[in-house]
């Protein structure tokens, strides 16, 4: 394995002009994800995490534009593509999986047309050689008796195999990432960890980095190698899934902790964080999570605290850098 | 475990049934000769819940947790069965009575964008039971009480001008609450009430619901899809596989020591957020399509204890160490063996 990041994000700012001026979705958020490598992307909705997804694969819709920041996929810039050129990462060297699988479907299309497709988009193989891959792929996610399933259509399938096609279709031209948001969100905790197993699984044996965008922080303990942690479009806390999960660092990450009931421990409280997360229209100066925080101090409330590394971790909070001074 | 007395018991729901009728209209019937199709959402379920305690369900999509809901608050009838409010039926009470029965219990429901009418204020949202049943000797007095019950779930007593749009999910989620308080019950149904918040929000709202059924002695009924959830607001809980209750247990040690295979099925499939590396058994196929579901016990193509018993003869409720299961693996000591192959389903 190289020392070169597979995907590596840099200073990335989203915005969107409004009638009521800019806003920024997505303020300086850096981060590195290795080959093999599974990244978790946890946040409570607005926080900026499908926004840093749909960045980066050069998916977000005009009038929102990366106002500034780089993305590098092995180590060659890809956020100042030409639509063309961008249209050749997506799906060939970055794969997608959705939330809605039901939506990320063609209707009129049936599964292996739509497999074919793709595969042969990305990949010079005849009609014939294209169904065959398309079918070892079905096998691949788990879809029983692949064979005789393939040429019916999305609606013909439950959610759960359905997500299985649409990660078969994120894999037919074998990317080097995938990313998925929320793919597991529309469905049940028994097919969610089905869903898991496959990705995992598949991510694993072909060595590709995944990005998995979700606010299940069950889902990213089970799944995740490291974690990135957002609030109001920038990353709290960043670092290996176990040191985030059981000794959080920002105090935006212990509130988060503390708040999710666990199967493993009796709490006749949850701890929670009082209000909630600012609208992209009044993003408090200073650190975000300021008015929030119990442990805000005069700093917090003028200077921007950038991410502290302390090892494997980088923590975005004026606390950390008091505790890496002394 | 000692059978509570029926003082103790609010509601009490009796082989209640639910079936919902899928079929073409007549003459596309006649004509493609097709059969008529029936769903039955909810397959004779009986269990009872005491004053104060929360009594869960559990169950994924299309087990029938909200149809229960609907059926017990009396928004849709039974086709069989009955629920019995206090030990009155609802359905044979006479309008009079119905409608003081009818203040003694509210419902919360899952979105709180779409239970809230945009049009309205929030002031009015949260007076209209107050003025329904009457509780209120003038106007000046509701919006009072409407103050108040702003106030007591942690919203400023201001904001009952304010419309439903100026506020975030979970105030919405407050707000919703303030007007199930607002009729004076003693019985809160509560579908999925978390589900679309996030989980900071997710744990303000559960914290503030467990303190208002201490402060007004609520008893609530809370439907949820989500075990953990489930486990830090639930006394008793009931599990349901395609409209049948496979296992109703007290609270903790159904997590300690599920009884029915389908119950630890779930339990292990819950994302571990401690990454104790416990092991667990895999999970296998999906919830069969409920036009047609399996015959005998539901469960048995899925489960890993399932014998040609279980294929024919559909299980009743029995006594357990921790509550009730359905379950001849249970009945019979079979389930002492974890059977590890993942057997059957596809």
């Amino acid at each position: 394995m190289t020392d070169t990041p597979l995907l590596s994000v840099r200073d990335l700012v989203v915005q969107f002009p409004t009638r009521k001026g800019v806003l920024t979705a997505v303020d300086g958020v850096s981060f590195d994800i290795k080959r093999g490598e599974v990244l978790g992307v946890v946040g409570e909705s607005g926080a900026g995490k499908s926004m840093t997804g749909a960045a980066i694969i050069g998916l977000i819709e005009p009038p929102g534009r990366i106002a500034s920041g780089q993305v590098l996929l092995d180590g060659e810039r890809i956020d100042n593509l030409s639509v063309s050129q961008m249209r050749r990462v997506r799906g060939k060297k970055v794969g997608m999986v959705f939330q809605d699988p039901l939506t990320s479907l063609n209707p009129l299309y049936t599964v292996a047309q739509q497999l074919v497709e793709t595969v042969r988009t990305h990949l010079p193989l005849s009609e014939k050689q294209a169904r065959e891959h398309a079918l070892a792929l079905l096998d691949e996610v788990g879809i029983p008796a692949a064979k005789r399933r393939m040429d019916d259509y999305p609606h013909q399938f439950s959610g759960g195999m359905r997500q299985r096609v649409v990660i078969a279709l994120a894999l037919a031209a074998e990317p080097e990432l995938v990313i998925a948001d929320e793919p597991t969100t529309a469905l049940d905790v028994s097919v969610q960890a089905q869903i898991i197993d496959v990705l995992k699984r598949l991510c694993s044996e072909r060595g590709a980095a995944v990005m998995l965008i979700t606010h299940d922080m069950g889902v990213i303990a089970e799944t995740a190698d490291r974690v990135a942690v957002m609030y109001a479009g920038r990353v709290a806390e960043i670092g290996p899934v176990r040191d985030v999960v059981q000794h959080a660092k920002h105090p935006y990450t212990q509130g988060l902790m503390g708040s999710i009931p666990t199967l493993a421990h009796d709490s006749d409280r949850l701890v929670q964080i009082h209000g909630s997360m600012p609208r992209l229209t009044d993003i408090p100066p200073g650190c975000a999570f300021n008015p929030r925080c119990a442990h805000a101090f005069d700093r917090c409330r003028q200077d921007r605290p950038s991410p502290i590394q302390t090892g494997e971790r980088a923590v975005a909070c004026w606390l950390a850098d008091q505790e890496v001074g002394q | 475990m000692s059978a509570p007395s029926d003082t103790d018991v609010l509601v009490r729901v009796e082989g209640l049934t639910r079936v919902f009728d899928l079929s073409k209209p007549w003459l596309n019937r006649v004509i493609e000769r097709e059969p008529k199709r029936t769903l039955t959402a909810v397959d004779d379920v009986s269990f009872e819940i005491r004053k104060g305690e929360t009594f869960a369900l559990v169950g994924e999509s299309g087990s029938g947790k909200s149809t229960i809901a609907k059926l017990i608050v009396n928004l849709l009838a039974p086709s069989g069965g009955r629920v019995l409010f206090d030990g009155d039926d609802m359905r044979k009470a006479t309008s009079a009575n119905a409608r003081q029965m009818r203040s003694r219990f509210q419902m919360i429901f899952q979105d709180p964008f779409a239970s809230l009418n945009p049009r309205w204020r929030v002031g009015d949202i949260i007076a209209e039971p107050i003025r329904a049943f009457d509780l209120a000797s003038d106007k000046a007095s509701a919006a009072k009480r409407v103050g108040e019950l702003l106030e007591t779930v942690g919203l400023a007593a201001s904001d009952a001008a304010k419309f439903p749009h100026e506020f975030s999910g979970g105030q919405r989620q407050r707000v919703a609450i303030a007007r199930a308080l607002s009729a004076k019950p003693e019985f809160i149904v509560c579908d999925e009430p978390t589900s679309a918040l996030d989980v900071s929000v997710q744990a303000q709202i559960l914290n503030l619901m467990r303190d208002l059924q201490d402060e007004f002695g609520l008893t609530y009924l809370f439907i949820s899809h989500d075990l953990s959830v489930v486990r830090h607001m639930a006394t008793r809980i009931g599990v349901l596989y395609l409209g049948r209750l496979v296992e109703v247990s007290e609270g903790k040690a159904l997590f300690q020591n599920p009884q029915h295979p389908y119950t630890s099925m779930l339990l292990d499939a819950v994302p571990d957020l401690d990454m104790t590396g416990r092991a667990r058994t895999q999970v296998v196929g999906e919830i069969p399509n409920p036009i047609d579901p399996p015959s005998g016990c539901r469960f048995h193509p899925r489960c890993p204890l399932a014998n040609a018993r279980c294929m024919q003869d559909s299980p009743m409720l029995q006594p357990t160490a921790i509550g009730e299961s359905a379950c001849f693996a249970v009945e019979e000591g079979r389930r002492e063996v974890p059977n590890t192959s993942t057997a059957g389903a596809k």
